[in-house]
């Protein structure tokens, strides 16, 4: 029933309203000073050391793309674990293999080299 | 253990397992031997395709295994044995080509390997997914081997071309077998079959763009024109042993995909695809022969020339009869051994300093390695389609089916298409036997690559001598498709 | 349905109008994308599960694409410092 939307727009609108009336009230209030300071991206944070927009070392996409793929494959673990209680022995030997070959992928990577920093 | 999976199928995925096996210890050895140790490394990836081949022949029959998902049958086996064979050329090839180049063989060697894993699952795969991830598992391993000689410039081009088309191609196919999926509700090839047939669905027009899709995206990967635009780029770039496996395997194991899918999932739409790959074959037949008329560059004319070669092969699935897809898989079979061993040749031209595949390289040959001359005009006239050899034999399985087919049009088509590229290919056969300039590069043999053109010639010889073997294999691996749907369909 | 068509003529569009190497790959996962819309979709239409294996296979393997892809764009670029396709000239017909 749409009468049942009707909890949402409430928040919707409140959610809206709640915005629009602290920017509006802070902006008729605050005053208008600007420093070196004020313009960093944090605040409050940790001091900036260069700018944002530097160039990432090229070893960085090496680990990166390394990191996605053993990421990704995690996707398979998921459905498994759900019904993992049906699957019983056959299934943790199935998931054995599967790690088993990720693994000889992991070890091949790591003694050639690849996740070494320097 | 879940119902519907037992250890029968593990015994009957068996030579799968083996490959698996092997393609990790290549890469385990890799890391474990010392370096430099590259022969070592192609004696363990010979011993694990010889395995993998013993493992083929402890069982026969048809089989269904693991859900539907992988058929074991007569036509997955016949290409099996293509593509582990012309993994085992490969690797006799790539030895000294990688020591010149000074490339890394470890990752090579299990890169070949997995292509052919994924080959293999394509032609044993009867589900989309199956099918999906066997085309996956070889595409992306063609990737990295196509830009394997990572300083090389054109290696690297070839790669990024072959990358972006291959990933834009296969998204066209994903989506087709989305909407092949959404339409069926299954899957699986064998039960989509009989949904199709069903008059509620024959005429929707998302069916009909779906196979359009399908077409399109396997188009890419066979490089049939219009989709043919990455093939000579990437067979000029590529390594020459990566080229030659490209060319056979990957081109074989796409035709293996495109008689499953087509004549297995998509009997029902026989009239739509048929005359599609029709247009396909007149055109990727014509345009291949006619710029490959024009190229200096060998790699190149071969990549033209297989284009052709794809046209002709597509003839066979558009007659659509038994015969038909029998002399698909005997031009395939017949096809690898010539086009292997015509890149062997190149392969012997390759030194320190010269790559050999330029059509001056080759003047003259004749009177500084006649045997090598004389094993390239062997499978120039095979490619041709010359008596005695191989290729003959193929042509003339594939025109003549064309005719029992009633399709007159498309055998003459693919006769004037001979002839002309003859021309190209006779052009080679007069540098290497006419021209006596000493300007071209001098070959050089090692034992791996003696094997390798001896078996490619023993081959062609044989197989244009004595085809009834083979015919009789390929006719009976043929039966095992459910060619018997397609003809049901046909008016 | 109208959401993956529309992604999936994006991606298509992109591939092929755009000259930048990593723009064209970012509409190919455009287009891998619309087809795990697709399959999830047909999959909660039909109540069958299998669309969503299918979604799951995708992903994966586009994963494993994606890195594979840019391992070749970052060789192809150290070599000529450009991801500009019509600078892809080497070789022509």
């Amino acid at each position: 029933m749409l009468s049942d939307y009707i909890p949402i727009a409430i928040f919707v609108v409140v959610a809206t309203g709640f915005a629009v009336f602290t920017l509006v009230f802070a902006s008729l209030l605050h005053s208008e000073k600007y420093n070196k300071v004020k313009l960093e991206p944090y605040e409050c944070g940790i001091e900036p050391i260069t700018d944002a927009r530097d160039r990432y070392s090229i070893r960085y996409y090496l680990v990166a793309m390394l990191f996605v793929i053993f990421d990704v494959e995690t996707v398979f673990m998921f459905p498994w674990a759900v019904i993992f209680d049906k699957l019983l022995l056959f299934g943790l030997i199935e998931m054995v293999v599967f790690i088993f070959i990720l693994v000889v992928g992991y070890y091949y990577a790591w003694q050639k080299g690849a996740l070494e920093w320097a | 253990m879940p119902a519907g999976v037992s250890l029968r199928d593990f015994y009957y995925l068996l030579p799968e397992l083996v490959l698996t096996g092997g393609a990790l210890l290549v890469l385990i050895a890799d890391v474990l031997l010392p370096r430099r140790s590259g022969h070592a490394l192609a004696w363990i990836t010979l011993l694990v395709l010889a395995a993998t081949l013993a493992s083929l022949g402890t069982f026969s029959g048809t089989h269904e295994v693991a859900h539907g998902l992988i058929a074991v049958d007569e036509f997955a086996l016949f290409f099996k044995v293509v593509f582990l064979v012309s993994a085992a050329v490969t690797v006799l090839m790539s030895v000294r080509y990688l020591e010149i180049e000074g490339a890394s063989p470890g990752e090579y060697y299990f890169l070949i390997l997995c292509a052919t894993l994924g080959m293999m699952i394509l032609a044993g795969g009867i589900d989309l997914i199956t099918i999906f991830i066997g085309l996956e598992t070889m595409a992306v391993s063609f990737y990295i081997l196509v830009g394997f000689i990572k300083p090389n410039q054109k290696s690297n081009e070839a790669a990024v071309k072959y990358f972006l088309l291959g990933a834009f191609s296969l998204g066209i196919l994903l989506y087709g077998m989305s909407l092949l999926y959404g339409l069926s509700g299954t899957t699986n090839l064998r039960v989509m079959a009989p949904v199709f047939f069903g008059p509620e669905t024959r005429h929707d027009p998302r069916l009909i763009l779906a196979v359009m899709l399908v077409v399109a995206g396997v188009g890419f990967k066979i490089a049939a024109v219009p989709f043919h635009m990455w093939a000579p780029d990437v067979y000029e770039g590529a390594p020459t042993p990566v080229t030659a496996f490209l060319s056979v395997g990957s081109k074989a194991a796409s035709f293996a995909m495109i008689l499953r899918i087509f004549l297995e999932g998509l009997p029902a739409m026989v009239h739509d695809w048929q005359i599609l790959f029709e247009a396909l074959a007149i055109v990727t037949m014509t345009v291949g022969n006619l710029a490959a008329l024009t190229q200096t560059n060998l790699k190149r004319m071969l990549a033209y020339s297989s284009i052709a070669h794809a046209g002709y092969i597509l003839i066979g699935l558009v007659a659509g009869t038994p015969r038909g897809v029998s002399a698909m898989l005997i031009y395939l079979f017949i096809y690898t051994f010539m086009q292997l061993g015509a890149f062997t040749v190149i392969v012997l031209m390759r030194r320190r300093d010269v790559v050999g595949d330029e059509l001056k390289d080759f003047s003259g040959l004749h009177f500084r390695h006649p045997y090598a001359a004389f094993a390239m005009l062997l499978f120039m006239l095979s490619l041709g389609g010359i008596p005695p050899t191989a290729g003959f034999m193929g042509k003339f399985w594939l025109f003549s089916a064309a005719i029992d087919a009633h399709y007159y049009w498309l055998a003459v088509i693919g006769v004037l298409n001979s002839a002309v590229s003859l021309y190209y290919y006779i052009r080679l056969v007069v540098f290497m036997y006419l021209k006596k300039d000493a300007t071209g590069s001098e070959p050089s043999t090692t034992p791996a690559l003696t094997v390798a053109l001896a078996i490619a010639v023993v081959a062609t010889i044989y197989i244009g001598i004595y085809p009834r073997v083979l015919f009789e294999i390929a006719e009976a691996s043929a039966r095992t498709l459910g060619v018997v749907g397609i003809t049901a369909a046909l008016p | 349905m109208l959401l993956s068509a529309a992604l999936f003529i994006i991606g298509v569009i992109g591939v092929m109008v755009r000259r930048n190497i990593i723009i064209i790959f970012m509409s190919i996962e455009l287009i891998l994308n619309a087809v795990n819309i697709n399959l999830v979709a047909f999959s909660a239409q039909l109540q069958n599960n299998v669309g969503q294996v299918f979604a799951i296979f995708v992903v994966a393997v586009a994963a494993a694409e994606a890195a594979v892809g840019l391992g070749i764009i970052l060789a192809f670029y150290r070599n000529k410092e450009t991801v500009n396709i019509d600078e892809m000239n080497l070789m022509k017909w």
